[in-house]
């Protein structure tokens, strides 16, 4: 892990730290992250609040400098907000002033692509994650698992080699989450894309993932990577079964060890 | 219950029978008002009663028409004087630090000099005529505009920012595709308050020094105690203002058909 090869990832972090200059001087939020990811991999990372792994999201996307280390993405080093990537957030940045598909269309608009193809494709995309029919609705009149689908369809609609989401299901209710969990991993094994995923949630990471990160709090550190050998594709019944048990167990007792855990009896 | 639950249980009848009721209640004061002064006896240079101020509406009509034209203009050619500097000033204000820093303070700060006040020194710098008064309406109206537009301006989340850059977008791109329709609705609500302001403006500028328009009609009728036609100007000037308000709503409700008026009581 630590000298991960760069030939056959797609992308490679190396020795990224990232520190915050505060009043009280500077704050390390994250320390040293080596991390290879294959390409067309599902990678979670978790981790508590604060541990960094946003940040280390948007520097992987570009979006903010790294304060050392290199990162690599389909060979290229990223110093600047990268075009071959399609992002998801916790809120689902819907411009309010356009309609659904109007919103996944934008994502060509900027890009010059051709529009008549962008709209079936966007069209496409709707039916896949069961919004056909509302293509014409403005946001503030869908809910928040239909907005937040809208936002998955734009992020994807250029066919991005890389889909950066950042605890895109954290404010959504357990149901939908589960339904949007599904409509992701749909989606992910027709396109062949590599997708790094931030998430709280312990038992989402391991549903979703070749590879779960496990991340430390403050300054934040790659604590473990763990490989999810579960069949694909995923069936909500492998929840129940021991082998998901175990590795969320895995990740529990890591984050038991760290104190990002604690259970009452222990003390 | 608080008034939040009352409204989104409001059924759709209720908020048509709003306008209906706010009249039948007007048109009790008015009649209150009618007896009020027949039993009193109160004579018309104290307080004339409304059939009085009907009556004088009716003999001043085309009177009134001439100098509601007068104040229209004015009100109308200072208001986008103020929006033509205020919306470059705000963008201005949003992207320039040191713009922020060295005009935006004096620009709060000025709001502490009473307008009116300089009034006089407006009218004695460019006399009589149109100037001065479409400066004084300018003044008025200018500060909510700003102050709205730069608010609306900045409301766009990193997010967004950050999601305009993953798609590539120009900075030019950023502002008219994410920046400038996220802020309208602010820009709206500040134009509606710049209206009101516009108008008090006009009237104030005529009161000083004008030979026409209506402030002038409210000065002339007061110094020959003539309260009935003193009214039949406030009365026409109320409609002034509400007329400009509401085509400002009207624009508003068109230009922005994804937008939810907070008094709707929506989300």
């Amino acid at each position: 892990m630590l000298n991960s090869t760069r030939s056959g990832n797609f992308i490679s972090i190396e020795g990224v730290s990232k520190t915050f200059p505060t009043r009280k001087g500077n704050v390390l939020a994250l320390s040293q992250i080596d991390l290879g990811i294959k390409p067309g991999e599902f990678v979670s990372i978790v981790g508590p609040s604060g541990c960094g792994k946003s940040t280390l999201l948007m520097i992987l996307a570009g979006l903010i400098p790294s304060s050392g280390g290199v990162v690599h993405v389909n060979g290229r080093d990223i110093t600047a907000p990268s075009a071959d990537i399609g992002i998801v957030f916790q809120r689902d940045v819907l411009l309010e002033w356009r309609t659904a598909l109007e919103n996944i269309v934008l994502q060509a608009e900027i890009r010059k692509m051709d529009k008549k193809a962008a709209t079936e494709r966007a069209m496409q995309l709707l039916d896949m994650v069961g919004l056909k029919g509302f293509e014409n609705a403005f946001p503030h009149e869908l809910s928040g698992g239909m907005r937040q689908r809208v936002s998955i369809c734009r992020a994807l609609l250029h066919e991005p080699p890389l889909v950066v989401m950042d605890e895109p299901f954290g404010a959504l209710d357990a149901l939908t989450r589960d339904q949007l969990q599904l409509d992701l991993l749909k989606m992910w094994q027709k396109s062949g894309m590599t997708v790094v995923f931030i998430t709280h949630s312990i038992s989402e990471a391991v549903f979703l993932s070749d590879r779960v990160v496990v991340m430390s709090p403050r300054p934040g550190r790659i604590e473990e990577i763990i490989d999810i050998d579960l069949p694909r594709p995923r069936r909500l019944s492998m929840r129940e079964t021991p082998k998901f048990a175990g590795y969320a167990h895995q990740v529990t007792s890591i984050f038991k060890t760290l104190g990002v855990l604690r259970e009452g009896d222990d003390e | 219950m608080s008034a939040a639950d009352m409204s989104s249980f409001k059924p759709a009848s209720a908020i048509r029978l709003r306008v209906p009721y706010a009249l039948l209640t007007l048109i009790a004061l008015l009649i209150v008002w009618q007896v009020a002064v027949m039993v009193a006896r109160l004579p018309d240079y104290l307080l004339p009663s409304p059939a009085t101020i009907i009556t004088s509406l009716y003999d001043l009509s085309g009177l009134l028409v001439y100098h509601t034209w007068i104040t229209l203009v004015e009100v109308v050619l200072g208001f986008i004087v103020a929006f033509l500097v205020a919306v470059p000033l705000a963008t201005l204000i949003c992207y320039s630090k040191l713009f922020e820093r060295s005009v935006y303070p004096l620009i709060v700060g000025s709001q502490t000099i009473p307008k009116v006040a300089i009034a006089p020194l407006l009218l004695a710098a460019f006399g009589y005529g149109l100037v001065p008064k479409v400066t004084i309406v300018a003044l008025m109206a200018f500060f909510p505009m700003v102050i709205n537009t730069v608010v609306g301006l900045r409301s766009v989340s990193q997010e967004m920012i950050y999601l305009s850059q993953s798609m590539g977008a120009s900075p030019m791109q950023q502002f008219f595709r994410f920046r400038m329709p996220g802020a309208l609705p602010s820009m709206f609500a500040g134009m509606k308050m710049a209206s009101v302001l516009a108008v008090i403006g006009a009237i104030v500028a005529e009161f000083v020094g004008s030979n026409n328009g209506l402030g002038y009609v409210i000065t002339v009728a007061g110094s020959n105690f003539r309260m009935d036609q003193q009214f039949a100007a406030i009365v026409v000037l109320s409609a002034l203002g509400t007329v400009i308000f509401w085509i400002i709503g009207l624009i508003e409700r068109r230009a922005l058909p994804w937008h939810k008026p907070t008094q709707d009581g929506g989300h």
